[in-house]
């Protein structure tokens, strides 16, 4: 499994880091930003949830 | 495309008589494509009731929020609440990129990490309120009381109000939001008060800046100091009443559901069990465009019904019962979309803190009137209760 954000899209709602704060942060400017050691940090149903819960489709989980 | 003429129904206004979600909500999900309704004005509009074609619609770039297009949805107006000309800074009503620039500047005070820090400050809030409400007797409205006097407070901190003032300011939100107990003069004057006590706001804070909402607003250099009061207007008015009728509907539900206290995920099921922003997310195509297989023209209104997503069978098994322990999160109670409600953590935790207070504090907490007499605000834009007398 691969994560790739794209912060200009996100709209900073939060979802991501309520899902998986492991994987997720929001930097200074609020926007989403990937910490740690990656998806294998955090189970890899949160992070899907996360995805499926970003409004702003700033989050897209690779399945490769 | 549908081809069949669907029958036009009337617009779901609430009523008495009518339980909220309305039954007929159920119908519409199991109609092909999307809902012809008509205002009480005349007007035209269709009605999404599916999760999908809700989170659909709130996505699609065709489909706008700015209410100064022709045929923008006119529920207000059938609630009796009088349109209003749009103030600047009002970007719940711009659509992207205009929108962005508003939204981009406040993310940074409303992150997770943020309203963490804001935790020990709205314990104290709720705790004061307790205190009072338990030194003033042994029976209280939870909504006067409770629930509309939290969201209030919380706000004017963030925005940096001094103490002083926020009895003032509490005073005038509460006039704005008592639809039965004020005139529409007094809300009105309460109106104008705010917005020139938000204007006095702005303009202090741009001379002896602090270390608040509004001094870091004015730093960015990103909104103008015109357009900060209608932002400061809009975090008002989108965070009180809407916050106010969860806390104090999440109640009754945990007062008729007792084996739910204490548990925190009951936050996130009162807000999709209630859904009080039914009405709040509407919208207008400005190109045509086709969703669940209805061809929308340009300049035909669309109203998201978010309590009929959020009951949807297809997205939440037994939507009709009060689960706390089902994942409930994808719910669409703070919409979807870029405009997708920025307080949204503010509240959840504002939720947990006075539902967990309230009943530490209080345990023999009891309704002191039958749950089928409590009135109802279907005559509001946002679903609540007018009252919830309660005794210990
Ligand atoms: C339980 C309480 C709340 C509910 C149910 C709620 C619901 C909503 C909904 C449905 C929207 C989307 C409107 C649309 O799609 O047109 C929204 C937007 C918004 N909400 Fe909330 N809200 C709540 C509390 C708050 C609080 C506490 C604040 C701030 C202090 C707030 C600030 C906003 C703002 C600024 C927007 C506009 C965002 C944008 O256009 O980008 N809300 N809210
Ligand atoms: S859920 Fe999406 S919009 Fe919200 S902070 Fe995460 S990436 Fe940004």
């Amino acid at each position: 499994m691969r994560i790739t954000v794209d912060p200009d899209r996100c709209v900073g709602a939060g979802q991501c880091v309520l899902s998986a704060p492991e994987v997720f942060d929001q930097d200074e400017d609020g926007l989403v930003t990937l910490v740690g050691a990656g998806p294998g940090a955090a189970k890899e149903s949160s992070v899907r949830l996360a995805g499926a819960l970003c409004p702003s489709q700033a989050i897209t989980v690779h399945e490769d | 495309m549908t081809q069949s003429a669907p029958q036009v129904v009337d617009f779901p206004l609430r009523s008495p008589s009518v339980p909220f979600p309305p039954p007929g909500y159920a119908d519409y999900r199991g109609q092909e494509g999307l809902v012809p309704s008509r205002l009480p004005n005349g007007e035209r509009v269709w009605l999404v009731t599916r999760h999908e074609d809700v989170r659909a619609v709130l996505t699609n770039p065709k489909i706008s929020s700015n209410p100064e297009h022709k045929g923008f949805p006119n529920v207000g107006e059938s609630l009796g609440v009088p349109k209003q000309a749009q103030i600047p800074g009002w970007f719940v009503g711009l659509d992207s990129p205009e929108h962005d620039r508003f939204r981009k500047a406040l993310i940074p005070e409303f992150t997770v990490r943020r309203v963490r820090e804001m935790r020990p400050a709205i314990e104290l809030t709720v705790q004061a309120r307790l205190d009072a409400m338990l030194a003033a007797g042994d029976s209280a409205d939870l909504v006067a009381d409770f629930a509309l006097p939290i969201p209030s407070l919380v706000i004017s901190s963030l925005l940096g109000v001094p103490p002083t003032d926020r009895e003032f300011f509490e005073s005038r939100t509460r006039t704005l939001v008592a639809i039965r107990a004020s005139t529409d003069q007094q809300r009105q004057a309460a109106s104008k008060d705010l917005l020139r006590y938000i204007g006095r706001l702005v303009e202090i804070k741009g001379k002896w800046p602090g270390d608040d909402l509004v001094s870091r607003l004015l730093a960015t250099g990103s909104i103008a100091p015109h357009e900060l009061s209608g932002v400061l207007m809009l975090l008002l008015i989108a965070g009180h009443e809407t916050t106010a009728n969860n806390i104090a509907l999440g109640v009754l539900t945990l007062l008729t559901n007792p084996q739910w206290i204490g548990d925190d995920r009951v936050v996130e099921e009162t807000l999709r069990f209630h859904s009080v922003a039914d009405l709040v997310s509407l919208r207008v195509a400005v190109e045509d465009v086709e969703i669940s297989g209805q061809l929308v023209r340009a300049g035909e209104g669309i109203v998201p019904l978010v309590a009929a997503a959020n009951h949807d069978e297809n997205s939440f098994e037994c939507p009709h019962m009060f689960d706390p322990s089902r994942s409930a999160r994808h719910h669409v109670a703070f919409g979807y979309g870029v405009h997708q409600c920025l307080g949204q953590n503010l509240v959840r935790v504002e939720m947990e803190i006075a539902y967990r207070k309230l009943f530490e504090r209080i345990p023999d907490l009891r309704l002191a009137v039958p749950a089928e007499g409590l009135a109802y605000k279907h005559d509001g834009v946002v679903h609540g209760l007018h009252e919830l007398p309660v005794r210990w």
